[in-house]
């Protein structure tokens, strides 16, 4: 089962210093690691999920000095006292952020597996346009994969949320219209 | 979880320290970039150096000079939404934003830089799998095996050129800038790829691509690149076409270069297209289809991506059709 | 049984919790990333686990040589199919699967060996060294090849050879029907296999309580199952493991086998005592699979003058993969449902499922049902064009009743197939559209059933299919617990809500507590979309009995008849004069002074089924929900895309408990519908047979695997149809699986509308459509259906022609010997 390989590298250890969701992180971790096994192992940071490790799936997204990455493919040596955002750092206290507020209530998030990265990218979209067409939304999403909502309730949680943000009024969750049935049966 | 192995890093603040390092170390070390492409690599064991040389501490990759009149030379660490999102870029060269707008997602757009896009490593089905699966079909040609196994009695390797800029920068006729320890050359686009799944790159394992010269936009000038794929984003090409007319007055053509990728080891000219073209009117539906004949003559796509072959090339014709009445209008 | 639908005392003018588009009881935890899936599970201590699996794809298993691995830095123990003699499978009749595999590997990627070590790269790495020497045997590569391979066999269980199991069933004479039908149609179809591509890959977490009793905590959908089956296997007293099923980021069912790594960590954990983690890879996903069943079939149907169909007949083909999972259910899959939609005089089922070397094929979202609800669908849309009658109206007409029996001895109780039908109809402009949108566009239509529930229990047993626990404490909180497993469907919240609704409670302040077989009642698992009838009906009860309790004190309290006591906003009241009343709290205080501390439970097991012959126990359910979709599609000759501009879908719900989830689980199983129809594929690829005997997974990848992303999704359009169902909570019927079936015979119909050919399979690729407008016949799709050994038929005459829901030519049950229900062992 095993091929030849070079002399393996030896085990060496990073100090990395950076900031995370706005505070000053330190950690003794090891060298090869990448920003999402550092912010999920050395940080305890668990919020930011992982689907496949190679970039095709986008539940690892962060915002990374304020950009839009994928931190599967963030090698961690290179995020020395660099800023990292995740979705804990989505909200500044006890308060939702808005964008979290409107995927709790227009069903965004069923298992909740894919929320984190869809609100990073969200978020990373809503601060640069709050006021995103759908056409907009969808494609700032496009490289994030979720394989319960069909997407439609996320569009009109981040379309609720751009509103709150500027101030307006937002509509409550998009209900389906509901038809009376009359084929009834006895139970048994 | 998908793992790295483990590996040194260098982090050179200038081009000169990074080519001594990659002079030094030789095939044992590999120069990142966005990492987009090479980190991916390297958690499939499809490469695994033991120093990576990252090059983001090195502001000359990052430098832009000129301007669309002149002619601008982008740092080859420039990132892909970078250029996507240029108004002045799109203007001048629309195939080239237009490229980078639709290269896999928007957070790998932000890590991907135009160089690496440029040097992507050849992608095959049977190469660009995890190590435990390659060791099932006894590897290939490409890495660790002998065979290649989407034709079986080849001597060369059939792994496909699966860059969008790469056959929009050669249609463009950029070039870009080569460094190394021993000092700098600049080739055409067109001559940095070669047509072979292994060998396809003309850079030297040595040496960092530097920069990408655009030259200005003639008068009359028009480019446009069309991507196909199965979804609206994440996926490579399994075709791309891209094409730059010049027109003169009243709209005839003067001349046209035309190159497919995502058909094969490299972006392949449409010659006989391009030349087929001079002199004539877009506008006429026959020229079209003349020049998407000839066009996808050069497309020999092989069972080794997403799709299957015989559709890929027919949708050749197709998407030269389409390249050259997106550019009439 | 008394009718569910609306529990409590009095009807109800209206709903405090039911209905209501609350935000979900556990959302808040998804919006900030606190919900924690099996891998966000850390302990001081920790070591990592990595499998070792099979690189050839059928083999005997020789030697396994561990000592390098062993040897190498950082390991702490490597375990192997030695360790691991007690075979197990989801099923009783097809426990085939080793933890490791012992005497052979059936697949590339059959795990092999583990190895546990203090990080997870060192136990990559250790993994590699260990060196295991086979010899190969032939490569069996699809079902025609099973069929005609009977030795070597995969398995030395099954039918014969390499067939793992055939079944025939005749539900009346078909061929009568068919000799004298007025028309007679044949069609062949294929459905290609899928992998569920749930976000969240497996991962178990495996440790030692303080106590020194073993917990796995695992993305399981199975709790209760998986501790059976790791009782036995460990050899360890039931009560000595718990299992916790964390909240899972999607199963859609490939999550409900148990699976050996699950097994092989805690064995792991008991070694070294250490807590020990395995987290698989996506690649790793694509090897434990147990997927929909790529099946290929043929059917054949007699209709009369009128219409009506007088006999059908169904004959499957499934590629079973490597081991028999819930195999042996699906095969029944295949045939079952295929008659609780459309009246059918007479019935014909033959089934067959081969083993073969690749990953096991098991239950995904419809387990069996979306594969010949597809053949169906497609079917009548050629008959209709035959007959010149309009593909929703002949539905509409064609229903069958509620209360009815199907010919196959389904019990059919409330149906909304026709206001489903009426709805996308009316809701798409199908009568001014259909077969008028010009060459490129078209409309398709289909509908389609699912149960709400399996009948029967995985093993054999008279004992509740779920249970639910009640605790009111005296400052007014309540804890529910229940052994459901939430994979994202929303299970969490409908316990919730129904506890809510019942006491008069806002269901936030409901905690829950799921998913642990040592905090709460058997609850069977998150599949056959049975949660929110099974646990949501033991809830009811639970709740309802702890409502008993706390109305007889409020009513001694307040001096007034109990049946005048009502329960709202926290307040437990007089109804006749609200303002009396008393607090939740205080009326929990006074129950708990009157008759002790406050607890409850409550249980439900579905009515048996009428069928009674062997095969049977697979498809009768408590209720049946249904759908119907319209979908519209623009498709380019140039390239034979086919782009889905819109979906009309409309959903038989019975009471929607709350409709933003019930919208969302819609909204998913249409996603998930049309993945299938356009480009999803679980595909292997066999290397040319002289040079190799490799039989891989061509695209074990999230990027190769292809699944709609944001820019694929088209508009969709959801209607609800709520007719209560006597036999469900508050009347609600399922909604996590049917709306998924009618979507891709829709497109199919919709692309012949559009372009005038025929894909009889899915996915409807660019190079099919493509084709089929090339051909003569302007079809594409398989051939001629292969020549399977069916075993004799069961005979089993419908209700109609004086059955008794058993089989002529078997033993009767009652002249078997008895069945003891299983024990578990101590």
């Amino acid at each position: 089962m095993e091929r030849a390989v070079a002399a393996p590298v030896p085990r060496e250890k990073l100090r990395l210093a950076l900031s995370v969701n706005g505070e000053a992180r330190e950690v003794l971790t090891e060298s090869w690691k990448t920003l999402l096994e550092v912010l999920r192992e050395d940080l305890g940071l668990t919020g930011t999920k992982h689907g496949c490790e190679l970039g095709e799936c986008g539940a690892c997204a962060v915002l990374l000095d304020g950009e839009l990455v994928l931190s599967c493919l963030v090698a961690a040596v290179e995020c020395q006292g660099r800023s990292v955002t995740t979705v804990e750092g989505l909200r500044d206290g006890p308060e939702l952020h808005p964008l979290q507020a409107a995927f709790a209530d227009h069903g965004a998030a069923q298992c909740g597996y894919c929320t984190p990265g869809m609100l990073v990218a969200a978020r990373w979209l809503l601060d640069r346009k709050p006021d995103a067409t759908r056409a907009e939304i969808a494609e700032a999403l496009s490289g994030q994969l979720c394989r319960c909502t069909g997407y439609l309730q996320i569009f009109e949680a981040v379309e609720a949320a751009g509103r709150v943000m500027r101030g307006l009024p937002a509509p409550g969750p998009r209900l389906p219209e509901v038809h009376r049935g009359s084929s009834h049966g006895r139970s048994e | 979880m998908m793992r790295l192995p483990r590996f040194r890093y260098l982090a050179p603040r200038s081009l000169a320290e990074a080519v001594a390092a990659l002079g030094d170390l030789g095939p044992d070390a590999a120069p990142l970039a966005g990492g987009t492409d090479l980190l991916p690599n390297m958690k499939r064991r499809q490469q695994t150096p033991a120093t990576v040389v990252g090059l983001r501490g090195i502001a000359d990759l990052r430098a832009r000079s000129g301007d669309p009149g002149r002619g601008l030379a982008l740092g080859a660490m420039t990132s892909l939404s970078e250029i996507e999102r240029d108004a002045a870029l799109a203007a001048a060269w629309p195939a080239l934003a237009r490229a980078a707008s639709l290269v896999a997602t928007p957070p790998l757009r932000n890590m991907g830089t135009v160089g690496g896009n440029l040097c992507l490593d050849t992608r095959c089905s049977y190469y660009d799998q995890n190590q435990e699966w390659r060791e099932a079909i006894g590897f290939c040609m490409k890495k660790d095996g002998e065979v290649c196994w989407v034709a079986p009695g080849s001597k060369r390797c059939w792994a496909v050129s699966s860059s969008d800029t790469a056959p929009v920068l050669c249609a463009l006729e950029a070039e870009v800038t080569l460094v190394s320890r021993s000092g700098e050359r600049r080739v055409p686009v067109a001559d940095l790829f070669a047509d072979d799944g292994i060998r396809h790159l003309s850079r030297r394992p040595d040496e960092v691509l530097a920069s990408v010269h655009l030259p200005p936009p003639a008068a009359g000038e028009r480019s446009t690149y069309q991507k196909l794929r199965r979804r609206g984003s994440f996926d490579f090409p399994v075709l791309g076409v891209a094409a730059r007319v010049r027109l003169g007055k009243g709209g005839a053509v003067e001349s046209a270069r035309i190159f497919v990728g995502g058909v094969g080891s490299r972006p392949h000219e449409a010659r006989a297209a391009g030349e087929f073209l001079a002199g004539r009117g877009l506008g006429d539906a026959e020229v079209v289809r003349e020049a998407a004949r000839l066009a996808a003559q050069v497309a020999k796509p092989l069972q080794n991506t997403d799709f299957s072959l015989g559709w890929r090339k027919r949708m050749t014709r197709e998407y030269v059709a389409r390249a050259l009445r997106d550019l009439a209008r | 049984m008394a009718d569910r639908s609306e529990r409590g005392p009095g009807p109800r003018a209206s709903f405090g919790a039911v209905g209501k588009p609350l935000r979900r009881v556990d959302g808040r935890a998804k919006v900030t990333g606190e919900t924690r899936f099996a891998d966000d599970l850390s302990m001081p201590g920790m070591l990592f686990m990595k499998l070792a699996r099979a690189s050839v794809p059928h083999a005997r298993i020789l030697e396994v040589d561990a000592s390098r691995a062993l040897a190498a830095e950082g390991v702490r123990a490597v375990l192997t199919g030695k360790e691991f003699p007690v075979p197990f499978g989801i099923l009783p009749v097809s426990q085939d699967e080793h933890a490791l595999c012992t005497d052979k590997v059936r697949f590339v990627g059959d795990p092999v060996a583990a190895v546990v070590a203090a990080d997870e790269l060192a136990a990559e790495e250790a993994a590699r060294l260990v060196a295991v020497r086979y010899e190969p045997l032939p490569t069996i590569a699809s079902p025609e090849e099973a069929l005609a391979t009977p030795e070597p066999r995969i398995h030395d269980h099954g039918d014969a050879g390499n067939v793992h199991k055939a079944v025939a069933l005749d539900f009346g004479d078909v061929p009568g029907a068919l000799a004298s039908a007025e028309h007679v149609f044949e069609d062949h179809f294929f459905y290609q296999g899928s992998n569920h591509l749930a976000l969240e890959q497996h991962a178990t977490l495996a440790y030692l309580d303080p106590d020194g009793r073993v917990v796995i905590a695992s993305s399981t959908q199975v709790p209760h199952y998986l501790h059976r089956a790791a009782a036995r296997v460990l050899g360890l007293p039931p009560a000595g493991i718990r299992i916790i099923a964390q909240p899972q980021g999607g199963g859609f069912g490939g999550k409900t086998d148990l699976f050996g790594h699950e097994i092989v960590a805690a064995k792991a954990a008991l070694i070294t005592g250490r807590p020990v983690k395995i987290s698989l890879t996506r690649e790793e996903v694509f090897y434990c699979h147990r997927g929909r069943h790529p099946v290929r079939m043929r059917m054949r149907t007699g209709v009369g003058k009128d219409g009506r169909i007088l006999g059908h007949s169904v004959e499957t083909l499934l590629d079973g993969g490597a081991y028999g999972s819930y195999g042996v259910a699906s095969t029944f899959y295949t045939g079952a449902l295929e008659t609780v939609t459309y009246r059918m005089e007479r019935y014909r089922f033959r089934g067959c499922r081969t083993f073969t070397n690749k990953p096991p094929c098991g239950p995904k979202r419809g387990h069996g049902t979306p594969q010949p609800r597809f053949g169906l669908e497609v079917h009548l849309d050629k008959i209709c064009e035959r007959l010149g009658r309009d593909p929703a109206e002949w539905r509409i007409e064609n229903a069958v009743e509620a209360g009815s029996l199907t010919a196959n001895w389904m019990k059919v109780r409330t149906i909304g197939l026709k206001e489903c039908l009426e709805a996308v109809v009316a809701a798409s402009g199908w009568k001014q559209r259909f077969r008028r949108l010009g060459r490129g566009r078209g409309l398709g239509i289909a509908s389609s059933a699912y149960m709400c529930g399996a009948g029967l229990p995985i093993y054999f047993n008279d004992m509740p299919h779920s249970g639910v626990q009640l605790l009111l404490d005296r400052g007014g909180g309540v804890t529910v617990s229940c052994g459901a497993a939430e994979v994202g469907q929303g299970s969490d919240n409908v316990l919730a809500v129904i506890v809510a609704e019942v006491l008069g409670l806002h269901p936030a302040d409901v905690r829950v507590v799921t998913g642990d077989t040592a905090l709460g009642p058997v609850d069977l698992g998150s599949y056959s979309s049975r949660v929110t009838l099974m646990m949501g009906n033991a809830a009811v009860e639970a709740a309802t009995r702890a409502r008993e309790r706390l109305a007889a004190a409020a009513a001694a309290r307040l001096e007034v008849p109990a049946e005048r006591i009502g329960f709202g906003e926290g307040r437990v009241f007089d109804v006749s004069d609200p303002d009396r009343g008393l607090s939740f709290a205080e009326a929990v205080q006074r129950a708990e002074a009157a008759g002790g501390t406050v607890g409850t439970v409550g249980s439900y097991r579905p009515p048996p089924p009428p069928s009674r012959y062997k095969g049977g126990g697979v498809g009768p359910s408590p209720a049946y929900s249904y759908s119907a979709a319209v979908v519209e599609v623009e498709v380019d000759e140039a390239t034979g895309v086919v782009r889905v501009a819109k979906v009309w879908i409309a959903h038989d719900i019975g009471r929607a408990l709350n409709p933003v989830l019930v919208r969302g689980q819609v909204e998913g199983s249409v996603y998930m519908g049309l993945g299938e129809a356009l480009m999803e594929e679980q595909e292997f690829r066999r290397l040319p047979p002289r040079l190799s005997r490799a039989l891989v997974h061509q695209a074990p990848s999230m990027l190769e695997y292809k699944s709609p992303g944001t820019l694929d999704m088209p508009e969709v359009e959801t209607i609800l149809v709520e007719g209560p169902e006597p036999n469900g909570p508050f009347g609600a019927k399922e909604v996590g699986q049917g709306p998924l079936l009618p979507i891709p015979p829709a497109v199919a119909n919709a692309v012949y509308d559009a372009v005038r050919v025929r894909v009889d399979e899915v996915p409807i690729t660019p190079e099919k459509v493509l084709a089929a407008l090339d051909s003569a016949s302007r079809r594409y799709g398989p051939g001629e259906f292969p020549s399977v050994p069916w075993p004799e038929p069961l005979l089993v005459p419908p209700p109609w022609e004086g059955g008794d829901g058993g089989a002529l030519n078997e033993p009767k049950r009652k002249d078997r010997p008895a069945r003891r229900p299983e024990a578990v062992k101590p």
